[in-house]
């Protein structure tokens, strides 16, 4: 759909992490000068998150076998300096009307965009369980952050809880930093990542470093185990441990003053709601994602989707479909892409979704976990609503829905908006109602984005 | 007591020291203020909704559970926020209404 | 009563049509209300939430007052508590000028039986030390206050329910006729539903349906701009709102036991009746921190988390057509309340079921008939 070429259209990208950096780069080489819009400093974004001045670790020990990447990233995003608009510490908070707001220190300016790519990333996906709001219990890309960024554990003896890639990255990565790993508790049984080996196999550099991962910390004695049902986080002012049942039903216990919890990744999607684009229930994923043609355009004229905000396909995914969407970009304003250039990267990216399936495969979202979940297992953390609370409203006060659910019971009211009770209370709900979960929908997106200072005055 | 994270390294960096609930703080240059509180203890705040105290869990500004507040009433999220020499936060009585 | 006949079909199920389900079931009529979503999901559910009577059109004082009594006995009539707060309703103003606007409308309320209290300056801030400098009086209702309106239209749904009456969301009505003595109701998906007595109070939709009825109104529909904050200490007990000649000055605000602020006003947004849709205008957010700040200071510090819109009807004169039709025996209506709806629908509802069972309602409503459009349109 080639438009009349226009001699400086405004092209907007938010977020600068992989996906970011590689769309406003391929952007720039077609010269354009888009806006770059980054709640951090300095670029990277979460995975490729860099260190603060004054941090002299070298990248593999940040980054480990990821190193190259990490600094090639950043080495090119920096190149970006005076050929982008970088908005650093900004937060887009809201977008209407083809124009999207921006908050910085107090001010806000609304920016009409031609094109406007959405690189919003991801965060950690959780599952409740009993006890994960006591003081002590991290997300595992948290637990991550506080290595890379601050060179912190989250605890002096460590229990890593939930399943995924991430699980075992991390808990490698701590141990390795010298940190005391307790234990590596994965709710996937062993046989799902045999069923997985097919699809792992599309890429078999990431096998080959996920099973190193596994090995390195079973040949140092560091207990891993599958097949877990996670029973509860004990402790009264902070963490003392963790119950689980093994594969084989048996109760255990792991002493441990930190957990690092996490099930996989959920996508950050509430501009593209925002935006207007078209929702669809994704059964990989588990969760409503914005529909994207295969180069990132949504529904919504001049929206375009890159990187993890669009679906979870990881950070290499995320560079390939950022220069995608950038190409995408090109050619609906009317700039010339060859062929080649799209098709190579679209080449590149089905291999990744491919292992994406299997990875999912391997590690599934625990869903059945939240039906068995006590009563008084607090879902939403923010208001403290608990899962029983929530199945009142369906049991009681006849909610068929997430809204419905959250104007009775609060539930995503509060200051996180959704994102850390969303996936479970949707799934908590529809075992509540015995149906898909698709059919008690998604939480309806509303700005602010993020929290937003009532200071904050309109800047022309 | 001894905190609820640990330093594994970075050690050589300029010392600051923030001040929190009225008690000293000592923190290194390019913490956040997150780290700098749990480096020495285990909580940040108390939940609203009396289901006890809270630490943070994301990390990475998304989550707000990570809220302090500085003296005059401001609050702040304290994964993403770098220490400041000087500054002064409390963590128990939100400091509301303060105009 | 079962099935598809009943002594009222009621058209819409929002405040005022599920109040009404619940009073005609306790005065023994059977009911049947269809509505096209979920009870209560519309400008029921996403209004500021004030129960106050000062500051309006005096003839709805009756009324207001009417509706006071009720919400006082919801928890035994309806079996829920809806956050309802008696703790006052306060409008305050920013000039002398104004107080004494303030001061003239107590007088006037004072004949339908509604006791304000002005309060100045230094007594003001005395009693309610969070208003600014800026705030030179106010007048308090000290026995109206708010309630949370996501919960209470669904709950005089749920107490209709269990008095008797037939409830059907999720049943969109598409036409409405009149067959001899009776009316003849059709729903998408092909229900039918008979009844001699049909109460339209469809909201923002009704003005339509009137039309197609053969009584048009003029009717226009507008979004709200509400906003919320995060949980603060509990300390601002009534309700808030502003007198001023200035409309954008009119911010309403009021905190919850749990701390959060809502507060809206000053601004008006676009609403969609065709789409359902409307949303909170980023603009207008922005525009009302200043206004917010300018009544109470200390929510400079606070973070708004969400921002919401919805659709509200306003017939022409800004008043809610209340009553029979002028032109259709057995033909009833009470919608369009120009956001202002809340606090009147426990009133309307018990109004409505008296004047459809009775003949006649004790309460004067003859300010809000249809007719008074007809001389217009002619």
């Amino acid at each position: 759909m080639a438009k009349p070429v226009k001699p400086s259209p405004v092209v907007v990208v938010i977020g600068a992490g992989p996906a970011g950096t590689r769309t406003a780069e391929r952007l720039v080489a077609a010269g354009l000068r888009p806006v770059v819009v980054d709640e951090g400093r300095r670029g990277g974004g979460q995975i490729y998150r860099r260190q603060p001045d004054g941090f002299r670790r070298p990248a593999t020990d940040l980054y480990g076998f990821e190193a190259g990447k990490a600094t090639a990233l950043h080495r090119d995003f920096d190149a970006l300096a005076g050929r982008i608009d970088y908005r650093p510490e900004t937060l887009a908070w809201h977008l209407q009307d083809g124009a999207v707001h921006l908050a910085r220190d107090g001010r806000s300016t609304a920016v009409r965009y031609d094109a406007l790519v959405l690189a919003t990333g991801a965060t950690d996906r959780v599952m409740p369980v009993p006890g994960w709001t006591r003081p002590g219990v991290f997300g595992l890309g948290g637990a991550q952050i506080a290595l890379k960024a601050q060179a912190c554990a989250i605890g002096g003896r460590v229990v890593f809880l939930g399943t995924g890639p991430l699980l075992y990255l991390v808990a490698y990565q701590y141990a390795k930093a010298g940190a005391l790993v307790e234990a590596v508790l994965d709710t996937s049984p062993w046989s799902r990542r045999l069923a997985a080996m097919p699809a792992l196999a599309a890429r078999p550099a990431m096998l080959a470093k996920g099973m190193y991962y596994a090995g390195w910390l079973a040949a140092r004695r560091v207990p891993v185990l599958t097949g877990v049902t996670p029973l509860g986080i004990d402790g009264d002012a902070h963490v003392t441990g963790v119950r689980i049942l093994d594969s084989a039903g048996r109760a255990r216990r792991f002493d441990g003053d930190a957990v690092g919890l996490g099930f996989g990744l959920r996508s950050e999607t509430q501009l593209a709601d925002l935006a207007r684009c078209r929702f669809a229930f994704d059964p990989l994923a588990r969760q409503w994602l914005p529909e994207t043609d295969p180069d990132g355009r949504t529904s919504t004229p001049g929206v375009y989707l890159a990187g993890d905000g669009a679906r979870i396909l990881g950070a290499d995914a995320a560079e390939v479909s950022g220069r995608l969407a950038a190409c995408a970009v090109l050619r609906d304003l009317g700039r010339p892409v060859a062929d080649g250039e799209i098709d190579g990267l679209r080449r590149a990216g089905r291999a990744m979704q491919r292992f994406r399936h299997g990875l999912e495969t391997a590690f599934p979202w625990p869903v059945r976990l939240a039906a068995g979940l006590p009563d008084d297992t607090v879902v939403c953390r923010c208001e403290a609503v608990t899962a029983g609370e929530l199945r009142r409203t369906a049991s009681e006060l006849g909610a068929p829905e997430v809204n419905r659910a959250k104007a009775f019971s609060r539930v995503g009211m509060g200051r996180c908006q959704g994102r850390y009770c969303g996936l479970a209370g949707a799934e908590v709900l529809a075992a509540a109602l015995g149906v898909p979960v698709e059919s008690v929908g998604r939480q309806r997106g509303q700005g602010p984005v993020k929290p937003l200072p009532t200071t904050t005055e309109f800047a022309s | 007591m001894g905190g609820q994270f640990r330093r594994l390294g970075e050690f050589d960096r300029p010392p600051v020291t923030i001040e929190v609930d009225g008690a000293a703080v000592r923190a290194l240059a390019g913490d956040t203020v997150q780290v700098a509180l749990l480096a020495e203890g285990r909580r940040l705040r108390d939940s609203e909704f009396g289901d006890g105290p809270r630490a943070g869990f994301c990390l990475m500004a998304a989550c707000q559970d990570c809220l302090v507040w500085t003296v005059d009433g401001d609050p702040m999220r304290a994964c993403s926020t770098p220490v400041v020499d000087g500054m002064r936060l409390v963590t128990r009585e939100v400091p509301w209404p303060n105009p | 009563m079962t099935g598809q006949a009943a002594d009222v079909v009621i058209v819409g199920g929002g405040l005022m049509g599920a109040a009404t389900a619940f009073f005609l079931r306790r005065r023994g009529l059977s009911a049947i209300l269809l509505e096209r979503g979920l009870i209560g999901q519309q400008a029921s559910g996403v209004n500021f939430g004030n129960v106050r009577r000062q500051g309006r059109f005096l003839p709805q004082l009756p009324l207001a007052n009417r509706a006071r009594e009720i919400w006082g006995r919801l928890p035994e009539l309806i079996g829920e508590d809806v956050e309802f707060l008696a703790l006052g309703h306060i409008r305050v103003c920013f000039s002398e000028a104004d107080a004494a606007v303030l001061e003239a409308h107590a007088r006037d309320v004072r004949d339908y039986g509604l006791e304000l209290e002005i309060i100045s300056r230094n007594a003001l801030r005395d009693r309610f030390p969070y208003f600014s400098p800026e705030v030179v009086a106010g007048s308090l209702s000290p026995d109206d206050g708010h309630a949370n309106p996501r919960l209470v239209a669904p709950a005089f749904g749920r107490a209709a329910v269990r008095a008797g009456a037939v409830v059907r969301e999720n049943t969109e009505v598409t036409s409405i006729a009149k067959v001899g003595e009776d009316f003849v109701v059709e729903t998408a998906g092909g229900g039918r539903y008979r009844a001699p007595v049909v109460l339209v109070c469809s909201g923002a939709w009704a003005g339509d349906m009137a039309a197609r009825l053969g009584e048009a109104v003029p009717f226009a529909v507008h979004g709200p701009q509400m906003a919320v904050t995060e949980p603060l200490p509990y300390r601002i007990e009534p309700s808030i709102g502003v007198y001023s000649k200035d409309r954008t000055d009119g911010i309403y605000l009021r905190q919850v036991t749990r701390g959060n602020v809502v507060y809206g006003g000053g601004w008006r947004g676009a609403a969609h009746a065709d789409t359902q849709r409307a949303y909170a205008d980023p603009a207008v957010t922005l525009k009302q921190f200043a206004k917010l700040n300018r009544i109470v200071p200390a929510l400079a510090r606070a973070r708004i988390i969400r921002t919401w819109s919805g659709i509200e009807g306003y017939p022409g004169d800004d008043l809610p057509v209340i009553g029979p039709s002028a032109a259709v025996p057995g033909l009833f209506y009470a919608f369009g309340f120009c956001g202002h709806g809340f606090q009147l629908g426990p009133g309307v509802g018990d109004v409505m079921a008296e004047l459809i069972a009775t003949g006649a309602t004790s309460t004067p409503i003859e300010a809000f008939h249809i007719r008074r459009f007809a001389a217009a349109t002619g």
